[in-house]
């Protein structure tokens, strides 16, 4: 095949050609995605906010709150619930940065009381096999029902009453920090969640 | 050019006698990452098919206006803008699958079977057969990743395609969804795979 010569001004013209038409169709691109991918973002938060809250009518994000952990680096967020205008609950994320190959965030769902509601995982990169059976139903069903004022939140190994995943319980310690800074954070909370268009 | 194939052999070569995984152990990073179920494998798979196609397509038409010495830059901002195309389709439509192979879709632009096949193939190439080449290639590449992932999922997490076959709590060996599994059914299945082709061919 014939090659073309390479010289200095078809070399500039042909790569600026191509980055340009490369970047235009970028940004048409871009535009084109940008509604569907706010869209699914929401509708994730959306999903893990039903599976943890007790079933609601409001529309949680829209009164979420944002508040500075005082010991991780994630701020905690809190959104609350309401059914016919009662305050049903509320959920609260936590994060941990104990985890054994990474950050741990779970979305921690209450009742008024401060009971758990139940727990899903939002971020982890534990052991496959392992650690990532903190996402399991048999590790999480532990939680639901108690109120963190009676149930110790810490491992069994640091005196504490949650069950261990495996035997050297990094990622349920992770997990029970985690799961701790949102009850903090929700206990702490409750009165300003709990107030209607706050 | 080397002796002329039909567009059968041209196609069935990416598959099978020139396999990029199994035979010429090409993309290793997304094929040992990514593939720990054969969902994520079979989804990384068509990833890279859609941008092997497309930049087979374009690096085709515009082979005689780019001058050599520039080529491989041209080739691979071609390249990247496809895989920025499909990254942000994918977070906007499949963001499940997104999540799963996370960074591993940016650096589809460094899989050296995309740039492989555009500086040994498309650029000395006509279009019709660079289309067949880059789908004979991809379909080799979906299937030995689906394959793989389907391995390691089936033999670490007791699973296909999420559908489960043993229970939750069951032992399995987890050692092939961690990487060294990874290592270890890529070597076996090649093996496979070469014993099974030489008898065919």
């Amino acid at each position: 095949m014939r090659k073309k010569e390479s010289t200095l001004v078809n070399m500039v013209v042909v790569l600026f050609v191509i980055t340009l038409v490369a970047g235009l169709t970028l940004g048409f691109v871009n535009d084109l995605t940008l509604a569907p991918k706010a869209r699914a973002r929401l509708a994730k938060k959306v999903n893990a906010l039903q599976s943890v809250l007790p079933p609601f009518d409001n529309d949680p994000v829209a009164g979420f709150m944002r508040i500075k952990a005082d010991t991780g680096r994630d701020s905690i967020e809190l959104y609350p619930a309401f059914r016919d205008g009662v305050f049903i609950g509320g959920a609260a994320t936590g994060s941990s940065q104990k985890g054994y190959s990474g950050p741990v965030r779970l979305l921690v769902g209450f009742h008024p009381d401060g009971r758990i509601n139940n727990i899903e995982v939002l971020e982890q990169k534990e052991t496959p096999g392992l650690g990532t059976k903190m996402k399991g139903d048999q590790f999480l069903r532990q939680f639901r029902g108690k109120n963190p004022s009676a149930f110790d939140l810490r491992a069994q190994k640091d005196g504490g009453q949650v069950d261990a995943l495996a035997g050297a319980t990094i990622s349920t310690r992770a997990f029970a920090e985690a799961a701790r800074e949102a009850c903090d954070a929700f206990a702490e909370n409750k009165d300003t969640l709990s107030e209607p268009n706050n | 050019m080397p002796e002329k194939l039909s567009p059968k052999q041209n196609f069935l070569k990416g598959i099978v006698k020139e396999n990029p995984v199994f035979v010429m152990l090409l993309g290793m990073c997304p094929t040992l990452g990514v593939t720990t179920s054969a969902f994520n494998g079979l989804g990384m798979g068509l990833a890279t098919l859609f941008v092997l196609l497309m930049s087979n397509i374009v690096v085709s038409l515009i082979k005689s206006q780019v001058p050599a010495k520039v080529r491989i830059p041209a080739f691979i901002v071609i390249i990247a803008a496809f895989v920025t195309v499909a990254e942000m389709v994918l977070e906007a439509y499949i963001p499940f699958l997104y999540e799963q192979l996370g960074i591993f879709i940016p650096l589809i632009v460094v899989n050296c079977l995309i740039l492989g096949r555009a500086e040994a193939f498309a650029s000395k190439n006509n279009l019709a057969v660079s289309i067949v080449d880059a789908l004979g290639m991809g379909a080799g590449f979906v299937i030995a990743l689906t394959a793989l992932g389907a391995t390691r999922e089936l033999l670490g997490n007791g699973s296909l395609f999420e559908f489960r076959l043993v229970p939750e709590d069951a032992s399995t060996l987890i050692l092939f969804i961690l990487p060294p599994g990874a290592f270890i059914a890529l070597a076996y299945l090649a093996i496979l795979f070469n014993k099974l082709t030489r008898k065919l061919t």
